[in-house]
């Protein structure tokens, strides 16, 4: 019964989503007050016909209903509640009422806060919401029903992929998706803008928030599936720049882009027709990117299940959307004049720099993503474009972002000279070319990592020189605590975002000295890595929930001194008929040591060693990223959204 | 400063970033791209030493052989075939968890001069009835499955060393573009 109830909601969301779409846009372009009032309650109905939804499948796997053919696909009896609940959604129908949930809680989201905004815009931008809605539902309940029930019913789950089974992964989904469907939110602004013909500091400042929390979500989500790499599939690493990453990475870059040339838009009304194209650019590449990861029409690491119909189908909406939002584009968008004008010199200059060199590098990524499709289609030809190719592509690009990026912030609007810049950062490049040298001194001759070490330097330090300078901390130190207290959180924010690409910078270029060594130790023998001994002490057999696993028990010294006991696993798990490592990582913060179990001979272990130093500041760098993000969101000027104060403004100038 | 003379400042600076993006993925693509290849495939036509590629097929049963190599690392040899050829391989560590004799797997690394591949790396998979679609169209390429008659064939029902037996085995390779 519950399952039906579940199906009846989504195609109720459905019924509705189209209602809402027809409404908001017609009741827009008569300008009918009561039309365009019925767009709120509307968003609220899909909200709980898809929230019934979504806890109907929850429900199902939580009380393991064998006779629906998804629990039975991806969940059994004997997991754990966690995995039970997350498994809801960890499978491709699961996932995609997750999908339709997230876009109408952003749908609720727009008509709650959305009070001020005007009726045309809220009625327009519901409605382009609820249009991408109908695919989505619609493509669910074509293709992928999550409430298929199988006849008999059988007798227990297949069980969820045990390397799924992880608290890690359990939040991945949720918070990409939070991070994908935001910017479905900026597109259906864009829409609506483009549909209006206006675009000014109004629009600017709803945009801006919306990007902002899209991006901070996706930047966590990201961190968090990369993190799940490094210690689930024990390889030792944290990026492979693998098709399904790369398709997370490109509307990360683009909403960076986005949410920087929003605030061009909000402060100084130019850029318009470039922000709109970029709102439109983001929510294509989340949608190409999902049809990526569904359709499997690239070879991924992560093989999911896909369905080649499933493709064709997602394909239809990424042209029919993305399509039509950039027919539009070329229709209307010469109606938005720019009125702000500015120099090259200035911080707009700066920002188009940024949008430039990150829109450059979405492109390159791209490219190196999609041309293995291409290639097969084209030149019946099989190839693979790897992280050699990614890393000598990115790294002249990612090279004057990273010092750009310190300039940008010094910079005054309108028109800028560069002297003035330069001498509040001459301290950081000199710590950078300290950076350098010292990492030169000590490993040798390590260009790419000693590199790294300098931008991170560079970044941090003119992030904190920006904050410095805005709180005149060095010209007037008494006054610079009052100061720092009125500065807005805004930039807060974006000092603390900047400096959190510095230590994710310091996180990679640590990873780039990153050993590792295999040793085949009898109980008793021992290896050295990185200053540290690593002794087998044995190999026993421990029993966990749903599986059994070989443990071995390393002894790791430094210097004779103990450091600490590490267990790395290879566990069995007998539901899922497979077998996988569970790496042991320890960190100190300056290093993590990583130990991957092997295979088992000659009454030994092969044992994978990594020394990996300052790899867990790759992901914090990342949660620091997240946290200027949502501490920017929390500035006073978005949640009033009435237009600044002259007074304020010329205080925030930011 | 005008508006004409902006937009020309705009036009440049998009056409040096769209420039140099593509000069860039250009001159990485020259040297980065990995091809793929499958056994019969080398047999028709060696690739050159020094150029990494991606070898695919099935780990022919009986063939996996783990040893260690003179360092005192752990190493496995065995043979990656499609049917109508196999290809010896070396390589040194430890092999996923998810690499079985008979079951499908993609290498990277560089053919030697005496026609042993050297892998830097085997690649493992999340799921084990996951086939690579490489390694998949290589097999159908070969003659050793059709996709229609369901599953891919078990491995073990192949003979490599008498291919004139096997059904499929007659009709000649086909080759698959270039």
């Amino acid at each position: 019964m519950i399952p039906e109830l579940g199906h009846f909601a989504l195609a109720l969301a459905l019924a509705l989503s189209l209602a809402q779409s027809i409404l908001g846009l017609v009741g827009a372009q008569r300008r009918d007050a009561r039309l365009m009032a019925a767009t709120g309650p509307l968003a609220t109905g899909i909200l709980i016909a898809t929230a019934g939804a979504f806890a109907a499948l929850v429900w199902c796997f939580v009380v393991n209903d064998t006779t629906v053919s998804n629990v039975v696909q991806n969940s059994h009896s004997a997991k754990p509640l966690l995995y039970k609940i997350s498994g809801s959604w960890g499978s491709h129908e699961g996932s995609m009422i997750l999908w339709v949930l997230i876009l109408a809680l952003c749908g609720g989201a727009v008509a709650g806060f959305g009070g001020n905004l005007p009726s045309t815009l809220q009625a327009r931008v519901q409605a382009v919401l609820a249009l991408i809605g109908v695919g989505f539902l619609a493509f669910i309940l074509a293709t992928s029903n999550p409430f298929d029930r199988v006849w008999p019913p059988k007798p227990d789950g297949e069980g969820l992929n045990p390397i799924l089974q992880d608290p890690g992964l359990a939040f991945h989904p949720p918070l990409l998706y939070l991070g994908y469907v935001g910017f479905a939110v900026t597109f259906a602004f864009a829409v609506a803008a483009l549909i209006e013909g206006r675009v000014d500091a109004a629009w600017g400042r709803w945009v801006r928030p919306w990007a902002l929390a899209a991006w901070s979500f996706l930047t966590l989500g990201i961190a968090l599936g990369s993190w799940w790499a490094y210690y689930e599939l024990g390889w030792g690493g944290y990026w492979f720049w693998d098709p399904v990453e790369n398709a997370s990475l490109l509307p990360w870059l683009a909403g960076c882009a986005l949410l920087h040339s929003a605030v061009v838009v909000e402060k100084r009304e130019a850029l318009k027709t470039w922000t709109v194209f970029l709102a439109l650019l983001a929510f294509g590449l989340s949608l190409l990117g999902t049809f990526l990861v569904r359709s499997g029409v690239l070879t991924s690491v992560h093989a999911f299940a896909n369905d080649p119909e499933r493709g064709v189908f997602i394909l239809i909406l990424l042209g029919i959307y993305i399509g039509g939002a950039f027919l539009l584009f070329a229709w209307r968008a010469a109606a938005m004049t720019p009125t702000g004008v500015f120099a090259p010199l200035s911080r707009e200059g700066a920002l188009v720099l940024n949008n430039l060199l990150l829109c450059s590098l979405a492109a390159v990524v791209l490219i190196g993503t999609l041309y293995p499709m291409f290639a097969d289609l084209l030149l019946k030809e099989k190839i693979s474009v790897g992280p050699p190719f990614f890393n000598t592509a990115t790294l002249p690009l990612a090279v004057p972002l990273v010092l750009a990026m310190a300039a940008g912030p010094l910079m005054p609007w309108k028109r800028a000279r560069l002297w003035p810049v330069l001498q509040r950062l001459w301290w950081a490049a000199l710590l950078g070319l300290g950076a350098f040298l010292l990492c030169l001194a000590i490993e040798g001759i390590r260009i790419g990592p000693a590199l790294g070490f300098a931008a991170a330097a560079w970044a941090i330090a003119a992030a904190f020189a920006d904050v410095a300078d805005r709180i005149a901390l060095f010209s007037r130190p008494q006054a610079a605590w009052a100061r720092a207290r009125g500065l807005p959180r805004a930039a807060w924010g974006g000092a603390l975002g900047h400096a959190g690409l510095g230590v994710m910078i310091l996180g990679l270029a640590g990873m780039g000295l990153a050993t590792d060594k295999l040793a085949l130790l009898k109980p008793g023998e021992h290896a050295e890595i990185g200053g540290y001994t690593y002794t087998l002490r044995g190999i026993e057999d421990v029993r966990g929930a749903n599986f059994t696993a070989r443990q071995a028990i390393v002894e790791v010294t430094r210097d004779g001194a103990p450091v600490v006991t590490m267990t790395p696993q290879k566990r069995n798990f007998p539901v899922a008929r497979m077998t996988t490592s569970e790496a042991a990582i320890h960190t100190n913060w300056l290093a993590d040591l990583y130990v991957v179990l092997g295979e088992e001979r000659d009454g030994g272990a092969v044992l994978r060693i990594h020394h990996n130093p300052l790899a867990p500041w790759i992901w914090l760098g990342a949660a620091i990223m997240a946290l200027g993000g949502g501490i920017s969101l929390s500035d006073r000027r978005v949640r009033i959204s009435a237009p600044a104060a002259k007074a304020a403004k010329a205080a925030a100038r930011a | 400063m005008t508006k004409k003379r902006r937009r020309l400042w705009v036009l440049v600076l998009c056409a040096v970033g769209l420039g140099s993006a593509t000069a860039l993925t250009l001159t990485a693509f020259q040297d980065n791209l990995v091809f793929f290849r499958s056994p019969s495939d080398i047999a028709r036509e060696a690739p050159p030493p020094d150029r990494a590629f991606r070898l695919g097929g099935l780990v022919e049963p009986g063939s996996v052989a783990r040893e260690t190599a003179p360092d005192g690392k752990p190493a496995a040899r065995f043979r990656v075939t499609d049917g109508p050829n196999a290809i010896s391989v070396t390589y040194v560590g430890v092999l996923p968890d998810l690499f079985r004799e008979g079951q499908g797997v993609v290498t990277l690394g560089k053919l030697g001069p005496d026609g042993v591949f050297r892998a830097s790396e085997v690649l493992a998979r999340h799921d084990e009835t996951y086939m690579p679609p490489e390694v998949a169209d290589a097999l159908k390429k070969a003659g050793h499955w059709n996709p229609v008659q369901g599953g891919a064939p078990p491995a073990a029902t192949w003979n490599t060393l008498e291919p004139a037996r096997q059904p499929g085995a007659t009709e000649p390779a086909r080759r698959g573009g270039s």
